[in-house]
């Protein structure tokens, strides 16, 4: 029996909070027990089924294949294609993510994101508006107000609340909880607005006319709202600019319910001036509450390569961004991609059908740990390893905050980065091949 | 690989060569006494050593955060991948790529990103390492952190001295930048300092205080370059008593190496006469004023032009002010324990009296100083306005004529309220050789820059220009062209660029600082560090420091207690 070994302070790749501080214990090469994470990091970083081997689509049947076979028939589909589609990134480190950018500008491909079905309007609206925010901890240390908008963290983020938000203490907010206001806007009432001192329920898809009733009420211009708005009472309201003004520092995280319901881009453009207005008046911050541990790396990594955050077309060889022509969905909606490397994402799942089902009409190379919905019509299957648990790399927080991801076991699966510079590799041997024949 | 540049008239001035003809050699990187092996034919022509920026944002989140926010400053510049290039794009905000490409195109071959809280630096350095071909360093700011405020309050400058040395190890830092001190801390909950007199919200200290214990812990470690600070009030009318007021409190400071007290971030932004935009006149002159029977002191330019700019930096209410002035769109990003920060994009008008006077001070510093080892020339990139611009810098400082050619697109106003339009200053070559290259290089305390000596980094910028029979204050849009697209550039004995092609990406250096003090001071230190982390960091103190696979190549300068003053450092009176 080897001794086990206490693995401290890792960094949980789960989702958007990073929590940094997951005690791991390891045996054998095996993950015993995880400690301080929370039920979604703890099940990611004790692992489940995994897939093993490479795969290849054979007479319409993924069959079992050499890791050089599959890298090579990945880099045959992505050379054949004229526009390959890169997408996800998310779930995976930067250095996978760079060699990602890398790769679609050597075939001329679009490389985007999980954030366009995510926080993308986000990205939009801080185009629009830019983005007046803090790391977490200046929340933590700080806030005695904190708006929580069309988001659940209890039970999406579940240690969001006492690392960073609503249950943490720090140098000016001793108290915890109990010396802030914590305030749930949102269509139903979650388990996060069970803990609020405010709960604002209202309408689906109102979220625009409620922000701007908001704006006009902090900017003291009250009387020209009606006495419903999006189904929140305009007293109701008042009360909230109230509370919002009288914050010392107040803090707003929102979540999908606003990105993705009517409106999507302006109603963050509109939450965006909502908090600038409220500095007018006191300190105020706003941030989205990412939700893949590090689709913030996704867009870091883009932007400084192509100086675009997500959606980004190389076809032309230099970078061209303008979502609602270069993003997924927009490409698979009017068939405009003949090939797709989808990497730790499962659009299948996630897309809306009529694209999902674009996907099956062209070829896939899927690089995953698991196999999911994309898995079934996936013409290559690439399994690797865990960044964050089998791969060392480097995330982004949903604060924007970079920290590094350790190795908590080995595996025999190479990682995505790895991977990836294979297909690099075979895409560059097959060029120089094709012209020499020539 | 060995390389002779021919036939050149080589500006040195760090050596003594005032433009003379001669040969250089470069072997293994370096400058050494004599070479054969690629010849360079520069008979005739501008020989200076490679360019050194001392003070640009090129990496960081407040960089990236610009380009996320600016998706139309993205459209401009856009270079697609060919040869050993990858894609370019951007203006103010360039992607990494094109920023490593137009510095070299420019014949610059080392810039320093001029600010970087801790806890962020781990992407500073991210984006460092992609920038291609140029050296690189990045400084790290200190000016509202909850450590230093709670040593200066203490004055416990030992104690102070081993953060500051923790903070720039842990940072992979270059050196202490000081930003709006106390200003960044006051804006946590939304308010600033007016004055660096006033009292820090919290934490019982003033913004002076801060400034002299970070300078005297700066000295007491001799790092190789001295602090480096953004002044209180910065970008306000009348800031210029709040400048000779700070650089007051600093003239009683021994340096702890050859070299200046402290450098002057962006000098323009700080020179502002007039109690309101209205009466905003150039306080520029008694800044020089000041300058020139001062030794302590250095400055860069951070020169405005016309048309467009990314204003970004750590001094977060201003950028608040700004977004409020011009209702453009506003970037805020407060750090935990160390900083803020902000970023608004910006245009700068001719027809604004107010633009037009600000384009007018950062010139009248830089021609009103006698010494030019004393003042760098930056435009703050991309607050003042993008690097890509410095040829036109240059010749405005070395042609009366282009300046009054630009004076008459002006605001009429602009002759009462500046003394521009009198200057008759006209720069030579060896005094922008030493603004761009030997002066940055010193004060920065990078010995291997800035000069082309024996031992020297083979860094070397070659312009199609020939300065033995071209008038640049006549023929300046010659000299604008020729300095845009450096005949060669060469870095570290490899030509990078060839009349603006690229013909080379090798990855640059970075330099970083570790300094030695006594264990002593740091075992005082680490209990309140530990305390912090367990009580307000949002991270684990074992994730903090910038690990070192993030500087996949990088050049350690050793500085602290134990270490000796370098020998070979001139004092500014001895080269003046």
């Amino acid at each position: 029996m080897t001794e086990s070994v206490m693995i401290k302070d890792a960094v949980c790749s789960f989702c958007g909070c990073l929590c940094d501080d997951i005690n791991v214990e390891v045996a054998e090469g095996k993950i015993q027990r995880v400690r301080h994470a929370c039920r979604l990091g703890s099940s990611k970083i004790m692992g489940h089924s995994r897939m093993q081997t490479p795969m290849i689509r054979k007479d319409g049947v993924l069959q079992p294949a050499s890791f050089d076979e599959a890298y090579r028939r990945a880099a045959e589909i992505l050379l054949a294609a004229k526009k390959p589609l890169l997408y996800g990134w998310a779930s995976t480190s930067c250095e996978a993510q760079k060699k990602g950018v890398l790769l679609a500008e050597e075939v001329g491909g679009v490389i985007d994101t999980t954030a366009t079905v995510c926080h993308g309007p986000s990205v939009i609206g801080i185009e629009e508006k830019g983005l007046p925010g803090a790391t977490l901890g200046q929340v933590k240390n700080r806030a005695d107000t904190i708006v929580f908008w069309g988001c659940n963290p209890v039970e999406a983020h579940p240690r969001h609340s006492l690392r960073y938000s609503s249950n943490s203490c720090g140098r000016f907010t001793e108290q915890g909880r109990a010396g802030r206001k914590i305030v749930v806007v949102d269509v139903r009432e979650t388990r996060t607005a069970k803990n609020a001192d405010k709960f604002v329920r209202i309408d689906p898809g109102c979220d625009y006319e409620v922000i701007s009733a908001l704006r006009m009420l902090v900017a003291g211009k009250g009387d020209v709202i009606v006495d419903t708005v999006g189904g929140a009472l305009k007293a109701d309201l008042a009360a909230l600019a109230e509370m919002l003004k009288a914050a010392r520092f107040g803090a707003v995280f929102f979540g999908l319910g606003i990105t993705h319901s009517k409106g999507r881009y302006k109603n963050i453009d509109n939450a965006l001036s909502l908090v600038a207005d409220l500095n007018q008046h006191t300190k105020f911050v706003i941030m989205p509450m990412r939700g893949h541990y590090n689709v913030g790396g996704a867009g870091q990594v883009l932007a400084w390569s192509s100086g675009y955050p997500m959606s980004v077309d190389y076809a032309r060889g230099a970078p061209y961004f303008n979502p609602g022509e270069t993003a997924a969905c927009d490409l698979l909606g009017r068939a405009d991609t003949d090939a797709a490397l989808i990497v730790a994402a499962d659009p299948v799942s996630n897309f809306p059908r009529e694209t999902a089902a674009a996907l099956s009409k062209i070829p896939v190379i899927q690089i995953d740990p698991y196999e999911n919905p994309t898995t079934l019509l996936s013409d290559v299957v690439i399994p690797c390893a865990i960044a964050g648990v089998e791969v060392e790399g480097t995330a982004y927080r949903m604060d924007g905050l970079a920290l590094r991801l350790r190795k908590m076991v080995d595996s025999s699966l190479p990682g995505d980065e790895q991977i990836i510079a294979e297909i690099i590799k075979n895409i560059r041997e097959l060029r120089q091949k094709a012209e020499g024949g020539a | 690989m060995k390389m002779i540049i021919k036939g050149g008239i080589v500006y040195d001035p760090a050596n003594g060569i005032f433009g003379e003809e001669m040969d250089l050699c470069i072997d293994q990187g370096r400058v050494i006494e004599q070479a054969g092996g690629e010849v360079i034919d520069a008979r005739g022509l501008l020989v200076m050593p490679g360019g050194v920026d001392a003070h640009s944002h090129i990496a960081g989140k407040k960089v990236n955060t610009g380009r996320i926010m600016r998706p139309d400053d993205s459209r401009l510049g856009t270079e697609p991948r060919s040869g050993v290039c990858r894609p370019s794009t951007g203006y103010t905000v360039p992607n990494c790529y094109a920023m490593g490409y137009r510095y070299a195109r420019l014949g610059y071959t080392t810039a320093f990103e001029a600010a970087t809280p801790i806890l962020e630096a781990r992407h500073t350095h991210e984006e460092l390492a992609e920038i291609p071909i140029i050296d690189k360093g990045a400084l790290t700011l200190f000016g509202n952190n909850w450590q230093v405020m709670e040593c200066v309050r203490d004055k416990d400058i030992p104690k102070l001295a081993a953060y500051v040395a923790w903070g720039l190890r842990s940072a992979r830092g270059y050196g202490v930048k000081i930003v709006n001190p106390g200003g960044g801390e006051a804006w946590g909950f939304g308010a600033n300092v007016k004055s660096h007199r006033d009292n820090v919200p919290g934490f019982d200290v003033t913004p002076a205080e801060i400034i002299r214990g970070l300078a005297e812990a700066n000295e007491m470690l001799r790092l190789p370059h001295s602090i480096h600070i953004h002044f209180n009030n910065l970008g306000k009318p009348g800031n210029y008593t709040t400048a000779l007021e700070t650089l007051e409190l600093l003239k009683d400071i021994k340096p702890g190496r050859m070299r200046q007290v402290v450098h002057v971030a962006h000098m323009q932004f700080s020179a502002y006469g007039g109690t309101s935009w209205r009466d905003f006149e150039s306080k520029a002159p008694a800044i020089a004023d000041y300058f020139n029977t001062h030794s302590h002191a250095t400055m860069d330019m951070g020169q405005l032009l016309f048309g467009s700019a990314t204003t970004m930096t750590a001094d977060a209410p201003l950028e608040y002010g700004n977004a409020r002035l011009t209702h453009n769109k506003w970037s805020n990003h407060d750090i935990e324990l160390e900083e803020s920060s902000g970023v608004v994009p910006m245009i700068y008008f001719r027809k604004m009296l107010v633009n037009a006077v600000q384009w007018a001070i950062g010139l009248e510093l830089a021609l009103l100083v006698r010494d030019p080892w004393k003042t760098l020339m930056t435009t703050d990139h991309p607050n003042g306005s993008p690097f890509v611009n410095y040829p036109e810098v240059i010749t405005l400082l070395m042609s009366r004529a282009k300046r009054e050619a630009e004076m008459a697109t002006l605001h009429e106003q602009l002759p009462n309220r500046t003394t521009l339009p009198v200057i008759e200053r006209e720069m030579d070559w060896t005094e922008i050789a030493i603004m761009t290259r030997a002066a940055p290089a010193r004060i920065l305390g990078l010995t291997d820059k800035g000069h082309l000596g024996v031992g020297a980094d083979g860094d070397v910028s070659i312009y199609s220009i020939r300065p033995e029979d071209v008038d640049a204050a006549r023929d300046h849009a010659l000299v604008k062209k020729a300095l845009s697209s450096a005949l060669y550039t060469i870095k570290g004995g490899v030509v990078v660029a060839k009349e603006g092609r690229i013909l080379a990406a090798p990855e640059g250096r970075t330099y970083w600082v570790d300094a030695t003090v006594p264990d002593a001071d740091h075992d005082r230190l680490m209990p309140e560090i530990e305390d912090k982390f367990a009580k307000y960091y949002s991270v684990q103190l074992s994730n903090y420091a910038v690990q070192d696979a993030y500087l996949p190549s990088s050049r350690v300068i050793r500085a602290g207690l134990s270490v000796e003053p370098a020998k070979s450092a001139r004092t500014l009176a001895e080269v003046a």
